[in-house]
């Protein structure tokens, strides 16, 4: 549980490339993705060819199948589709997915986590049970690598990882948690990143503040919540930390986190929750952007947060809240036919406002070539 | 000709006193003054009228012709200038005169006259004074012919005097007599119109001489047309051979001189006025490419030159800049001359992309692509385009694999990348990254490079957005960019709020504020009207040109005419004037050319690319492709610099007007090509260097220039109709109904600025072309709506579509512009103009009386004209905010005029059938609704204009959307012209027409009722 001091620096964000210094010396496994104690790293589903780690040749993640078709012989002639190289890859690569970052429950969150709303006690082996259940699918179903890191007492919410760092494509930023008690749950996650050889920008901005939770990023852009947790100057940071998008700020009241109750369940497909809350940011968001999305409207705020992937063997993956918690949403996602349905239980964290995406950093490392 | 000359003149003393008319007959173009004037009158007497127009050309000519007689007999120089300077007094003199001018206006004419006694400057009083004139004239030596010529053609003469100097000299002498025989046997000008403005010049000197004398005169006339020349030479001429003259002349000379010179600047500038201006262009390779340019060309010629240089098809999605300072860029607006709106800033341009395309693949050509590409390689270096290290660096390493190609480690060393510059802070780093991508594109070829740069360029957020800063209502610094979907509002680098083109339903500026009015949300009534604060004023209408120019590039598919008349008086008129994307990408549909070859220049760092950037390519060896290219490229300039050496040429030849064959030939090809510009152009300046009564009223003439010009126009087309017509009378009134409908505005406009140009053109400057304009409005959903690319509102309803199956519990798609607005009401206006058999008139009888009272009518009849042309305003003007009523459904106005507009006057053909007729107009109003009408006169939405026509009647239905106090109010206006015998029932005709009004639009009342009669009351009568 050492917790080294948060470094402050004068500017708003510090840019760091991979190679460049590892603080805190030893750069975990740089072969095995998995350093440390507190990593597992499983080779699941064939995905070993991704192990190895090395610096990224690739500006991108160009699409998974481009990269593994170039892969065997360097000298390949480029595909002309290869148009998807940069920039996310538009909307083939959405989902894609190679790497997991999830954190372990501490026994304090029962009792100290942070909660919008009083009510009955986190009953912590249950929620243990569901989060080894939901990292088992990730891991063992769906064959990703997933960098576990162990709990921290100390922080009682630190098993929601996602409000800690928001990754896309190569670079990861690393936020400023709106609730201060919160700001250390960073420390191990930058550590983890800079493992996996990705480029580390840090919010320092004292007076910026970002949630990863309020970040959703659709592919082609990004919106930010400002809620609660997050403010304007985190979400500046944020846009100046992926240049490439667009970022769109979308006012956040009656929740927690813009992605309470709205997620990706497809590529270009916004589930979206049917409260009024919702449906006014769904129409903000649809109004800021140059893109038409798909939505899907589900009757419950919560079932709306999903986790899509789009994993090579499986195709569409949809990881959605069990039909026991919210039978009339998952009925709306079994409409999706094109989709591999997971549905995941996660009454346990709910109580503490914790959903799908809050549990995990996903990550695609497609750069090995 | 004579009788029309006669007409003419005849006129000039009718014709109210408009200062407009005034300036341009003042002006020293007699063309164009004697064109327009000529023009004006010519609307009048509507059937001589398209004679004259015909004409037009000539006529001038001949004055010119007839001028230089004139000279001749008067014997002094001084009356050239005179004459010149009197043009403007001469003509001013004769309107004021009618229109009772200050006494001060003729004293100096007086003075004038008294100072060159025997510059018998034509009496300005056109016919009156003919005997005065001669005596005058008829002075010493020349007195010949002159006798003979009935007085107005030499005042015609003297209209023309300024044009002259193109003309060749060595005609002068020879032919003066023929001229002088010609005019005075036929006075048919046409032949001798050739003679150039030199001639006229020349031959005022020679006529001082004397016939006899003609031979020194011509070696006079060798010399060229300088005015310092020409003077001295006056004098000698002057001095050797009129002694008698000599005293009193020679004083005059100097006098003259001076005038003179003013003259000779005048009709140089005019004809020859081929005055070229070098300007340089600064390509996207980094280049500069630099032309002569004529100085009043356009900015589409230099742009099209550019285009030719770069041998670029696709040319519709760039433009040229211009920079006011190194903040300020301003598009060229290929539509306008050049001059006008770089004002004193020097003639250096900058090519750029305007208009960014969202699917560069969707180009036709790979040198389109190319430009693209450059464009964005300094967008990116100069930060403008935004991106992340890793983009930076794919971008980076296609620009190597398109400039360099395959990777060659032995020839790419470890540091070669560090010569170009990919990135505003380029690393070491990055460098190193984009080496490494270099090396995974082996095999693409620099087309496929660039394609694949702009595949990801073109994802950039910021692609295409062109930024400007502004403030919001609340004093906050943004970003307001705009870009192909719609305008994007930014804070720091945050999009705070996008408009899609689909939901902004106007675009204005006023100041320094911009305006944008957007459509309700989907649960919301009220459209909503966001301002920005802009820096200055000139921001404001840039960003309001550049709005309005995406959002007619990639919005509509043709794009929109620039607004009627009657949102002139609004502001600017600017409209995108080029081809749409939907209408580029059809036109390059049909580039039908091997793919042409170019050389890619280096994109190295700056330092080095001026030294030897081009170099460096081929010495990578990566042009082999290209060697070619080169060869054809070089073979292009030569052909161009040949090519500019003729255009060069040309201007020479006219500008110095020692050549004399061309110039006339010149003259006239020059005249055929840009009459309008011309005439347009010529009477600024005159207007500007004008004298007496006009100055200080070239502002007023600049801007009813374009107002004059549309009057042209139309004038021509009507004509075209009315000579169709006379066959059929019947048709003809329908067809010109239908015509005039249409531009009625226009119409009605264009003479109320006739009428008002000179007290009140303060107003009226300020609200024309001038780039200071300070309001300007765009309603992007002015146009029928099909012309809209809509793919946007069909995601929409696909949307909406969806939400409906998705989710039961969704609310229906409230169709656009059916929205549930409480106080939602209609207008209905039928009228009901009718018969009309009469060849000429047709319903648009008011404007046309009303503008032959400016031109022709005497005061009284004028006066009741008008007053007959403003009622008619009030009750066609389709604006909304003249209609408020409070009453009950009563009858509300009932005005009836009987306008005798019987031209009497001096219009001496009498082929001029007139049309005497009487006007009726009868108002219902219902008041039910607008209590909030009053005094809230609301905004305009849209409007929306449909025509109909059957066999005796036209329907022109007009829909304006309004907002007034958050409300909005749709209103429909229906014009029902029925045309016909008087056989028609027309209260039968009318209910019928409220009655399908009302079928129509069964959820609209009927809330007003115009009736408006016109009723041929006498027939032709002629003078």
């Amino acid at each position: 549980m050492a917790r080294p001091g948060r470094r402050r620096q004068p500017m708003g964000a510090r840019r760091r490339r991979p190679h460049g210094n590892v603080p805190g010396g030893e750069p975990m496994g740089r072969g095995r993705a998995a350093g440390g104690a507190f990593c597992s790293a499983s080779a699941g589903g064939g995905r070993a060819s991704l192990a190895p780690l090395r610096r990224p040749r690739r500006a991108s993640l160009a699409s998974l199948s481009a990269a593994l078709a170039a892969r065997p012989s360097r000298p390949s002639p480029p595909s002309p589709p290869r148009s998807m190289a940069g920039l996310g890859g538009g909307l083939a690569a959405f989902g894609r997915c190679t790497h997991a970052v999830v954190r372990a429950l501490p026994e304090s969150l029962c009792r100290q986590a942070l909660r919008s709303v009083a009510g009955p006690e986190v009953d912590f082996a249950r929620a243990e049970r569901e989060h080894q259940l939901y990292v088992g699918v990730l891991r063992g179903k769906l064959g990703l690598q997933v960098l576990e890191l162990p709990a921290d007492e100390s922080l009682p919410d630190c098993v929601f990882v996602e409000d800690v760092a928001v990754v896309c494509e190569e670079t990861a930023l690393l936020t400023r948690p709106g609730a201060p008690s919160r700001r250390k749950e960073v420390e191990a996650m930058k550590r983890v990143l800079e493992s996996l050889n990705l480029n580390i920008v840090e919010m320092v901005d004292e007076n910026a503040t970002l949630d990863g939770g309020d970040v959703l990023f659709t592919g082609r852009e990004f919106f930010v919540g400002l809620s609660k947790r997050t403010n304007q100057r985190g979400a500046e940071i944020l846009a100046d930390t992926f240049k490439d998008y667009a970022v769109s700020t979308v006012p956040v009241h009656d929740s927690l986190h813009l992605k309470s109750f709205c997620s990706m369940a497809g590529p270009n497909l916004i589930a979206i929750g049917s409260s009024e809350a919702a449906q006014k940011a769904l129409k903000t968001m649809q109004q800021m952007s140059d893109h038409r999305y798909d939505k899907l409207t589900v009757p419950d705020d919560a079932a709306a947060n999903c986790i899509y992937l789009n994993i090579p063997s499986k195709g569409h993956v949809l990881l959605h809240r069990a039909p026991e918690e919210y039978p009339e949403s998952a009925k709306v996602f079994e409409k999706l036919k094109d989709h591999m349905l997971i549905p995941i239980a996660n009454t346990e964290l709910e109580k503490i406002d914790g959903s799908l995406t809050c549990c995990s950093v996903l990550i695609n490392k497609a750069s090995e070539l | 000709m004579l009788r029309e000359e006669k007409w003419l003149v005849s006129q000039f003393p009718s014709s109210r006193s408009t200062t407009p008319l005034l300036l341009i007959t003042s002006s020293v173009c007699i063309l164009g003054c004697a064109f327009l004037s000529s023009a004006s009158k010519v609307l009048c007497c509507y059937p001589v009228v398209i004679v004259d127009i015909t004409l037009q050309i000539k006529i001038p000519t001949e004055v010119k012709v007839s001028v230089v007689i004139m000279t001749t007999e008067v014997g002094s120089e001084t009356e050239v200038k005179k004459d010149s300077e009197q043009l403007g007094p001469d003509k001013a003199k004769d309107k004021p005169e009618e229109a009772s001018e200050t006494p001060g206006d003729q004293k100096s004419k007086e003075t004038f006259s008294g100072e060159a006694q025997d510059s018998s400057v034509p009496a300005p009083t056109n016919q009156s004074s003919p005997s005065s004139q001669k005596k005058e004239k008829s002075s010493p030596e020349s007195k010949g012919i002159s006798r003979f010529l009935p007085p107005w053609l030499k005042k015609q003469k003297s209209y023309t005097l300024a044009e002259p100097k193109d003309e060749p000299k060595k005609k002068a002498t020879g032919e003066e007599q023929v001229v002088e025989e010609s005019e005075s046997q036929a006075l048919e000008g046409v032949a001798q119109p050739r003679k150039s403005l030199e001639e006229a010049t020349e031959n005022r000197q020679n006529a001082k001489a004397g016939d006899k004398e003609k031979h020194s005169i011509s070696s006079a006339e060798i010399q060229p047309s300088k005015e310092d020349g020409k003077e001295t030479e006056v004098e000698e001429v002057a001095e050797k051979k009129e002694e008698k003259q000599e005293e009193k002349e020679k004083r005059e000379t100097k006098e003259v001189q001076t005038a003179e010179i003013k003259i000779d600047n005048v009709p140089q500038k005019s004809p020859k006025k081929i005055k070229t201006v070098q300007c340089k262009v600064m390509l996207l390779d980094g280049t500069e490419y630099s032309c002569d340019l004529e100085k009043r060309a356009r900015g589409q010629v230099l742009f099209d030159k550019v285009c030719e240089h770069l041998n670029l098809l696709e040319k519709d999605y760039f433009g040229l800049l211009f920079y006011e300072n190194s903040e300020q860029k301003n598009w060229l607006d290929s539509s306008k001359e050049i001059k006008r709106q770089i004002r004193s800033l020097p003639w250096i341009f900058t090519f750029n992309v305007k208009f960014y395309p969202p699917d560069p693949s969707q180009l036709t050509e790979d040198i389109t692509r190319y430009f693209l590409c450059l464009q964005l390689r300094q967008d990116i270096v100069s930060g403008r385009l935004p991106c992340s290290f890793v983009t930076h660096a794919l971008l980076g390493s296609y620009t190597l694999q398109a400039e360099l190609g395959d990777h060659d480690p032995a020839e790419h060393s470890s540091d070669y990348i560090s010569e170009f510059q990919f990135a505003p802070n380029q690393t070491q780093e990055m460098e190193e990254k984009v080496a490494e991508l270099h090396k995974t594109h082996r095999g693409l070829t620099p087309a496929q490079a660039d394609s694949q740069f702009l595949e990801n360029a073109k994802r950039l957020s910021m692609y295409g957005v062109d930024l400007h800063h502004a403030k919001d209502s609340e004093g906050v610094d943004i970003m307001l960019g705009v870009c192909a979907n719609g305008l994007l509002i930014y804070k720091d680098r945050l999009r705070i709020n996008r408009f899609a083109w689909p939901k902004i339903l106007k675009i204005s500026y006023k100041r320094s504020n911009f305006y944008i009015k957007v459509r309700p949300a989907e649960l919301e009534q009220f459209e909503s009207t966001i301002g920005f604060k802009l820096p200055n004023h000139r921001a404001a209408k840039r960003l309001w040109k550049v709005c309005v120019e995406h959002h007619t590039f990639f919005r509509l598919l043709s794009p929109e005419q620039p607004p009627k008349a009657k949102f002139l008086t609004l502001g600017s008129k600017f409209r995108y004037s080029g081809r749409t994307q939907a209408q580029t990408r059809q036109a390059s549909n049909l580039i039908d050319r091997p793919a042409p070859y170019f050389e890619r220049t280096s994109s190295k760092r700056v330092s080095r690319s001026l030294d030897g950037a081009p170099m460096g390519i081929s010495d990578q060896g990566l042009v082999r492709d290209f060697s070619a290219a080169g060869g054809q490229a070089a073979g292009d300039k030569i052909i161009d610099l040949e090519a500019a050496g003729q255009a060069k040429l040309k201007e020479g030849g006219r500008e110095e007007d020692e050549s004399p064959l061309k110039t006339p030939q010149l003259e006239f090809t020059q005249d055929g090509k840009v009459e309008y510009e011309e005439e347009e152009a010529q009477q600024k300046r005159h207007a500007s260097r004008a004298e007496g009564p006009c100055t200080g009223v070239s502002d007023a003439d600049k801007s009813s220039h374009e107002t004059l010009d549309i009057v042209e126009e139309k004038k021509q087309a009507e004509f075209g109709i009315e000579e169709t017509l006379v066959v059929d009378e019947t048709n003809k009134g329908k067809m010109q109904v239908a015509t005039d409908a249409g531009e009625t505005c226009k119409v009605e406009h264009v003479s109320k600025k006739d009428s008002s140009s000179l007290p009140s053109d303060s107003s009226s400057s300020s609200s024309s072309e001038s780039e200071d304009e300070e309001v300007g409005e765009y309603h992007p959903h002015h146009r029928a709506i099909e012309e809209v690319i809509r793919e946007e509102q069909e995601e929409e309803e696909d949307m909406k579509r969806k939400e409906h199956e998705e989710n039961t519990q969704h609310v229906e798609a409230i169709p656009e512009g059916s929205k549930p607005v409480p106080v939602e009401h209609t207008q209905v206006t039928a009228e009901d103009l009718v018969q009309e058999n009469t060849i000429t008139v047709a319903t648009e009888e008011k404007n046309l009386s009303e503008q032959i009272k400016q031109d022709v009518g005497e005061e009284k009849e004028e006066e009741q004209l008008k007053l007959n042309g403003d009622v008619s305003h009030v009750d066609i003007d389709v604006a909304p905010q003249l209609i408020c009523c409070s009453e009950p459904p009563v009858v509300k106005t009932e005005m009836v005029t009987i306008s005798d507009a019987t031209q009497r006057t001096e219009i001496s053909t009498k082929e001029i059938p007139i049309v005497q007729t009487e006007t009726k107009t009868i108002t219902y109003e219902s008041s039910q609704l607008d209590g909030n009408a009053v005094g809230d006169t609301g905004v305009l939405v849209s409007a929306q204009t449909i025509t109909s026509e059957s066999i005796s009647t036209t329907t022109t239905t007009h829909i304006t959307k309004m907002v007034k106090g958050g409300v909005s109010e749709t209103r429909i206006e229906k014009r029902i012209v029925i045309t016909g015998d008087a056989d028609i029932d027309h209260d039968e005709a009318l209910a019928q027409a409220i009655k399908e009004a009302k079928e129509q639009h069964p959820d609209m009342s009927v809330t007003r009722v115009v009736v408006h009669k016109e009723t041929e009351l006498a027939e032709e009568d002629e003078d």
